[in-house]
């Protein structure tokens, strides 16, 4: 019986011929990530620790503050500050400052940082997003990263794997972010909990790498511990540019053992709506549209949905219209790159013209943190992957998630909107 | 290892996520006893005045889903709670509990038959779990062999150390 995708690159990792479900590892990390707040904890961990006073390897650590950037308050100040000092001491090489990168899912395939075949970790649930390119790429907690940051290992439980396919072309104003709303859906937010997710089929094959990155990004909305994509011609060219670094490309064996295969019926795929509180309450939008849904706020960012091609398709959108007066519209530019070539598209220009405020990169506004907090009884159509009770600030706030286009067509209206009906209009104008 | 513990229960549903746990404004907290204080906060914003020390988190499945954030197990440990009994745990908030060492069991029989506030006793190293208000016994799932050798190490630092000793 042949292996998986991920079930090669955990083999390769760990120094074996080949691995099954279930078996416990020890692999050899080639990148260790943290942010601002998990790796405060793992720095005092990791100091904690006897006989740990260097990091592993200098060159294979990246520290990105992204999630209370510019620092909200003095305490998240002390945490930068504090990563800032702990990279200047390890001479760690990919220290990323607020204004020099943004946020870290964004971050670190823009820069070159993550390549096919390679096993990743970070201290936060959503670097997942890098199987986007066919790494193996998992989220943990800080004494696990503390761990990494000393010994370059990590021990790994291998995950049985989920195929899940995707054939056919998508409808116009249906996007990767419908794509992976559905497969959540279907999935349940703990449909893959301690498995992988691997991504497969024409629709795939057609996406470009942001799409996948989205798609990558929300697979732990499904409990996954990774979800992955081969790599192909795309994600080659993508890399290339960006790293002259070796990579091993690794591919599924034509006889893996899948624990199941699920399909989704791309050809018949609405524009997808989570409603509020869980990220798998997701239904069609002809479906949510039966009812008005108001929108005091909507967001078009984060580390699922702020790339450049998603701030074009709201571009596309906005343009030369104002948005609805009663509500109001953040958009958060994934990185300073992502910021940097929407500003030299005039696409800021377009966003702010309409009357959105377009942010610094940074998690803030997704995670309840600053930047876009949500009040009692506000309700937010949102690009990014989490609707939990409380996760956009107050407790009293509902969050509907959603593509960019959604997103956009939306804002134009000032309630939860079928974005095909608003490119429709954007073709004509 | 730990001793027998013993508190109260506080019951829980489905899919508890780490939002609920310790909501994001307060992710910049360090100190487990400040942690402590908003633990719980997002579902239950009385549960810190409530839980006494000792006191048991009892909850249905996929319990600390969500973010990766460790100060969710922390935040817990904070409040005085000596452990979480759920039908199953998401995966790093798992990982978590285990590196921070709050105990945690999985037990479907025992989370359908506790009710809030009944009084539990658990023995963690051997996964029984007694409701003392219930006169009922059951037995928590066995953590697979190598999770057991690290609890038994003292958690993943001890490990880490060890490893560093012998030169990796």
């Amino acid at each position: 019986m042949g292996m998986t995708l991920t079930e090669k690159i955990l083999a390769r990792h760990a120094g074996l011929d080949r691995v099954e479900p279930g078996q416990i590892i020890n692999a050899k990390v080639d990148l260790v990530l943290a942010n601002e707040l998990s790796a405060a904890v793992a720095i005092n961990v990791m100091r904690s620790m006897k006989g740990a006073k260097r990091v592993f390897d200098r060159s294979k650590i990246a520290l990105v503050e992204d999630h209370f950037v510019p620092a909200k308050d003095a305490q998240s100040a002390k945490l930068a500050r504090q990563m800032k000092e702990f990279a200047a001491e390890q001479e760690i090489e990919h220290f990323f400052d607020v204004g020099r990168g943004g946020i870290e899912h964004v971050v670190l395939p823009e820069e070159g940082l993550v390549a096919p075949g390679e096993l990743i970790v970070g201290g936060d649930s959503h670097t997942c997003t890098y199987g986007a390119l066919g790494a193996f790429a998992t989220g943990m907690g800080s004494t696990d990263i503390a761990a990494a940051f000393v010994l370059g290992e990590v021990w790994l439980r291998v995950p049985s794997t989920i195929k899940v396919l995707y054939d056919g072309a998508l409808q116009e104003g249906v996007y990767a972010k419908d794509l992976m709303l559905a497969t959540v859906g279907k999935l349940g937010i703990d449909g893959a909990t301690y498995r992988a997710i691997e991504y497969h089929g024409s629709t795939i094959d057609a996406l470009s790498i942001t799409g996948r990155l989205t798609m990558a990004n929300m697979a732990i909305e499904a409990g996954a511990k990774n979800g992955i994509f081969h790599a192909d011609g795309k994600t080659l060219a993508f890399v290339r540019e960006r790293t002259e670094r070796p990579f091993v490309v690794e591919r599924a064996d034509a006889d893996a053992a899948y624990e199941r295969i699920v399909a989704i019926d791309v050809a018949a795929l609405e524009p997808q709506i989570a409603c509020p509180h869980t990220p798998d309450n997701v239904h069609p939008i002809s479906q949510v549209t039966r009812d008005s849904i108001r929108l005091d706020q909507v967001f078009i960012g984060s580390c699922t949905n702020g790339y450049i091609d998603d701030l074009r398709i709201a571009a596309k959108i906005l343009h030369g219209k104002k948005i609805a007066s009663s509500l109001r519209v953040i958009v958060n530019p994934g990185s300073q790159k992502v910021w940097m070539q929407a500003a030299d598209e005039g696409i800021l220009k377009t966003l702010a013209s309409a009357g959105c405020v377009v942010n610094t990169p940074g998690c803030g506004a997704c995670f309840g943190g600053h930047m876009g907090t949500l009040g009692d009884g506000e309700r937010c159509l949102s690009t990014t992957n989490r609707n939990y009770v409380g996760r956009m600030g107050s407790p009293k706030a509902e969050v509907y998630l959603a593509s960019p286009a959604t997103c956009a067509a939306s804002a134009l209206t000032g309630q939860i909107t079928d974005p095909r009906v608003a490119e429709l209009a954007s073709a004509h104008s | 290892m730990e001793t027998t513990l013993r508190g109260h229960a506080h019951t829980y549903g489905k899919n508890v996520d780490t939002d609920v746990i310790i909501p994001g404004k307060y992710c910049n907290i360090v100190d487990q006893a400040e942690l402590g204080k908003h633990a719980m906060e997002g579902i239950d914003p009385e549960f810190s005045a409530r839980v006494k020390s000792g006191d048991i988190i009892v909850a249905d499945s996929n319990f600390g889903c969500g973010s990766s954030r460790e100060v969710a197990p922390i935040a817990i440990k904070g409040a005085g709670v000596s452990a979480v009994i759920a039908k199953s745990f998401a995966r790093i908030f798992y990982r978590n509990a285990i590196n921070i060492g709050l105990p945690i069991l999985e037990c479907p029989e025992a989370v359908d038959a506790i009710a809030a506030g009944d009084e539990i006793e658990i023995d963690p190293a051997a996964g029984a779990i007694r409701n003392i208000s219930k006169g009922t016994n059951y037995k928590a799932a066995e953590f697979p062999p190598f999770m057991r050798s690290l609890i038994e190490a003292g958690g993943l630092i001890p490990y880490v150390e060890r490893r560093l000793a012998e030169g990796r």
